[in-house]
């Protein structure tokens, strides 16, 4: 089967590439060996939040003062990468998924135990708080759904006093959440939200509960356990519940996490794209430094031929990158990294210190091809998190990354082939 | 691809890292929560079950063996095979009648048919329906597929086999039971559209029931029996250069996967001979060795549900581009999701209302498309579709023999 490119990774990388080449009219199929880490996005996405461990307040104007020469940001070209950026809310909302915040000032999002970190762009579901030590209420009703064990109320309330806003804490039962209870063990966000899923009658029916709860605060602050397969339930809960939702991600799974993993393929698949979920290339045909075409466990031999291929394979998690116990590889083309040699260069001692191996992931030349034994792989590229050179934990940039590579990488693509 | 080596299981259990994506995508937690869901009932189980095997957990039946699981794991974890090898190791639950009767295809088949006008009557009576779900605890709602008063092996020996010879291509046909015993006209249409590729289609040595069913009712002897006759015949078909191509996706799935992952029955000699229908056809032309011609009045919507283990054999592209070839065809995939049949799964009481509530988002897609037809490759999601929506469904071959101009296909295949 023949395709103009193919796209190894169905994640967030390899989807936003994946769409972006076929909104243009390209015939794409994505390989995907199971699902991506958006089931476990805090629903914001970062570019960058931190120079040395302070907070980034506008990205546009401090990135090319701070980002080193050979980051993937500089190596794009920081002017260019804050274009790409400017556009990034447009693109989703092209496929129906609308978020706000902008790549001119940072803005706040509450993590799962109610701490404030910067961001860039949040999912509508969530707030865009703009100050770090400030919540915009006064008062706070923290509700949870009874013995839903994700959502950690307790964390979430002595960090918000310790801000200045007073938490009352409650739950809520209804009989379907009894019944969801017959395995605690498993009553996780995605089977809640499944509940909630066309049954508008039980988000009204929480909708009271926590209207009556809520007493004399100014906001509601529930988990984020609402909107599976689109973002109807949000809406409906939205309109039933009287005062402001504040929503605070859960422990994975996540689910807007999951409804953006499942709108951008649906977009990508109603522009045409093959998505292939569940297999894995298993080798690389290549000849005269390029690849001619990828065998896949499902599709055999020789199944995938394309013009360009884009190894969008995610870092050590997704297995884009292996850590043997001498060396660290790129496991599918054996694609030049950057990585310490020595084993002892890998870490630090210090657990939340800058762990080199964080900077770790596949080498590429100017225009992001990926090479072999020094030699570019001429229609062989890279973007997001298997690329080397960047810091996703410590600079807050893994979204980032993972989207303006993509899409500068879909740029080379195009304009290779006009 | 991933390094292996350190493993001591055969189904990367170890390389599980409790992410839950499996059970986020396992139809029957979503609805069941007295299924323990994937992650829990395999590598999480399994690690108690190596300590001591009274840790087994009967709730395992509710799995579907629909394989999501594995499709969404990051880690190629086999879940679902740990799952289904736990309740063959473990389980001591003894097969009952309606387990026998369920299982027994070839079987209950052979009876069938020969009396199939009076079989097919007497199933649809109520007072048998009420007897099959107060005593045997079949659904009454279950309406079960109709017997042909022929099969298709007979109607093949009569009026198909001596013409094969005269075609330069040969492969093998593994018809399954369905074709065999309920519906012969989707083996006389994959005979029809194999002929105008310039395919003749043999029968293979010895058929019996690929065993999926035997493999989900706990008859593991009788399973890995009917997989060693089939594999010899494969094997016979192998040595000839033909291919065995099934029209079934959960046969071919069983004969390829189950064989050697549940049964421990090494196929890796003649895995790649078994072959699906639609591949195979869709390959044929991709690649240029045979070339395929529509009637230009062949005008249709379709919608293609994607059965769970096309799912995981990662084969729907093969069918949803078959289909694609046919100008006039407007096709819309549905979003994959499990139908909720599984095969006997849906016929048993105590599962029917999983059953329903697992489809239930299929088919209320499938209401507001309303296609001209629902296209699937598995013959149990048709029965439940069909039992479930308004809209008929057919095997993607059965179009394509419709849509065929069998002389202009045959005339460019004489060419070749």
């Amino acid at each position: 089967m023949r395709f103009d490119t193919i796209i190894i990774g169905g994640g967030l990388s390899g989807l936003t590439c994946g769409i972006a080449l076929a909104e243009r009219g390209k015939r794409c199929a994505i390989v995907s060996t199971g699902q991506s880490a958006l089931h476990f996005c805090s629903g914001s996405f970062d570019f960058l939040g931190y120079v040395n461990g302070f907070d980034v307040e506008t990205p546009a104007t401090t990135l090319a003062k701070v980002i080193p020469a050979d980051h993937p940001y500089a190596r794009i070209g920081t002017d260019r990468a804050i274009a790409i950026a400017r556009t990034v809310p447009e693109f989703f909302g092209r496929m129906g998924v609308k978020v706000n915040g902008s790549i001119e000032r940072n803005h706040y999002r509450i993590t799962p135990l109610g701490i404030m970190k910067p961001t860039w762009l949040s999912l509508d579901d969530f707030n865009v708080i703009a100050e770090k030590s400030k919540l915009p209420w006064k008062k706070v009703s923290i509700q949870n759904i009874a013995g839903f064990l994700d959502f950690h109320t307790a964390f979430v309330a002595d960090n918000f006093e310790c801000i200045g806003t007073l938490c009352t804490v409650s739950a809520f039962n209804t009989p379907e959440f009894e019944r969801l209870r017959t395995n605690p063990s498993e009553m996780r966000s995605t089977n809640i939200a499944r509940l909630f899923e066309g049954n508008d009658d039980l988000i009204r029916r929480c909708a009271d509960v926590i209207n009556r709860n809520a007493g004399d605060a100014e906001a509601v602050v529930l988990p984020a356990v609402f909107g599976l397969l689109d973002s109807h339930a949000v809406e409906v809960l939205k309109a039933a519940v009287r005062l402001p939702i504040c929503f605070i991600p859960v422990l994975p799974p996540s689910v807007p996490g999951i409804r953006t993993q499942l709108t951008m393929r649906r977009r990508f698949e109603e522009l045409g794209g093959t998505y292939l979920l569940g297999d894995s290339v298993t080798a690389a045909h290549l000849e005269d430094g390029k690849v001619l075409s990828l065998s896949t466990t499902n599709l055999g031999n020789d199944a995938l031929a394309a013009d360009n291929f884009v190894l969008a394979t995610g870092s050590f998690f997704s297995h884009g990158i292996e850590a043997h116990p001498d060396k660290v590889v790129e496991p599918l083309f054996g694609a030049d990294v950057n990585a310490a040699t020595d084993r002892d260069d890998w870490y630090c001692h210090d657990v939340f210190g800058e762990q080199p191996y964080m900077n770790f992931g596949v080498a590429t030349d100017g225009d992001f091809s990926a090479t072999i034994g020094g030699k570019a792989i001429s229609n062989l590229y890279v973007a997001g998190a298997v690329l080397s050179k960047f810091n996703p934990i410590k600079e807050a940039s893994g979204a980032g990354v993972s989207i303006v590579t993509a899409m500068h990488v879909a740029d080379i693509i195009t304009k290779k082939n006009e | 691809m991933t390094d292996h080596t350190m493993n001591i299981s055969e189904n990367n259990f170890e390389q599980c890292l409790k992410c839950t994506v499996c059970t986020v995508y396992c139809p029957v937690a979503a609805v069941k929560p007295e299924y323990p869901g994937p992650k829990q009932a395999g590598p999480d189980g399994e690690r108690l079950r190596l300590k001591k095997p009274a840790f087994f957990d009967e709730s395992l039946k509710y799995c579907l063996n629909c394989k999501r699981c594995e499709v969404a794991c990051p880690h190629d974890v086999r879940i679902g095979d740990i799952i289904q090898s736990a309740r063959i190791k473990y389980s001591t639950k003894k097969p009952g009648l309606r387990e026998m009767m369920l299982a027994n295809t070839d079987f209950m088949g052979t009876v069938a048919t020969t009396m199939a006008p009076v079989v097919n009557a007497s199933l649809g009576l109520k007072p048998v329906k009420a007897i099959l779900d107060s005593v045997m605890k079949i659904d009454a709602h279950r309406t079960f597929p109709k017997y042909a008063s022929q099969k298709f092996e007979t109607w093949y020996h009569r009026h198909a086999e001596a013409d094969q010879a005269k075609y330069a291509h040969h492969v093998s046909f593994f018809h399954g039971c369905y074709i065999n015993y309920n519906y012969p006209q989707l083996g006389k249409d994959f005979v029809r559209v194999m002929n105008a590729l310039g395919y003749g289609v043999h029968l293979l040595d010895r058929e019996k029931c690929c065993g999926v069913a035997l493999i989900s009712n706990g008859l593991i002897d009788q399973a890995r029996h009917q997989a060693e006759i089939n594999l010899d015949s494969v094997r016979k078909s192998a040595a000839k250069g033909m291919s065995v191509i099934g029209a079934s996706s959960t046969c071919v799935f069983t004969m390829r996967d189950e064989y050697p992952h549940l049964l421990g029955i090494d196929n890796a000699d003649v895995r790649n001979s078994i072959n699906l229908a639609t591949r195979f056809i869709f390959s044929l032309i991709d690649s240029g060795k045979a070339k395929i011609a529509f009637r230009p009045d062949y005008k249709l919507h379709l919608a293609y549900h994607t059965a769970c283990h096309m799912e995981k054999m990662g084969w729907a592209i093969y069918s949803i581009e078959a289909l694609r070839m046919i100008p006039g065809v407007k096709l819309t995939v549905l979003p994959s999701q499990c139908c909720g049949i599984a095969g006997t799964y849906g016929f048993k009481k105590e599962n029917y209302p999983t059953s329903q509530a697992i489809g239930s988002t299929l088919f209320r897609k499938i209401e507001e498309i309303k296609p001209d037809y629902v296209v699937t490759d598995c013959e149990t999601c048709k029965w439940q579709i069909e039992m479930s929506t308004s809209v008929s469904v057919k095997h993607p071959i059965s179009i394509l023999a419709d849509a065929l101009d069998f002389d202009r296909t045959t005339a460019l295949n004489l060419k070749t």
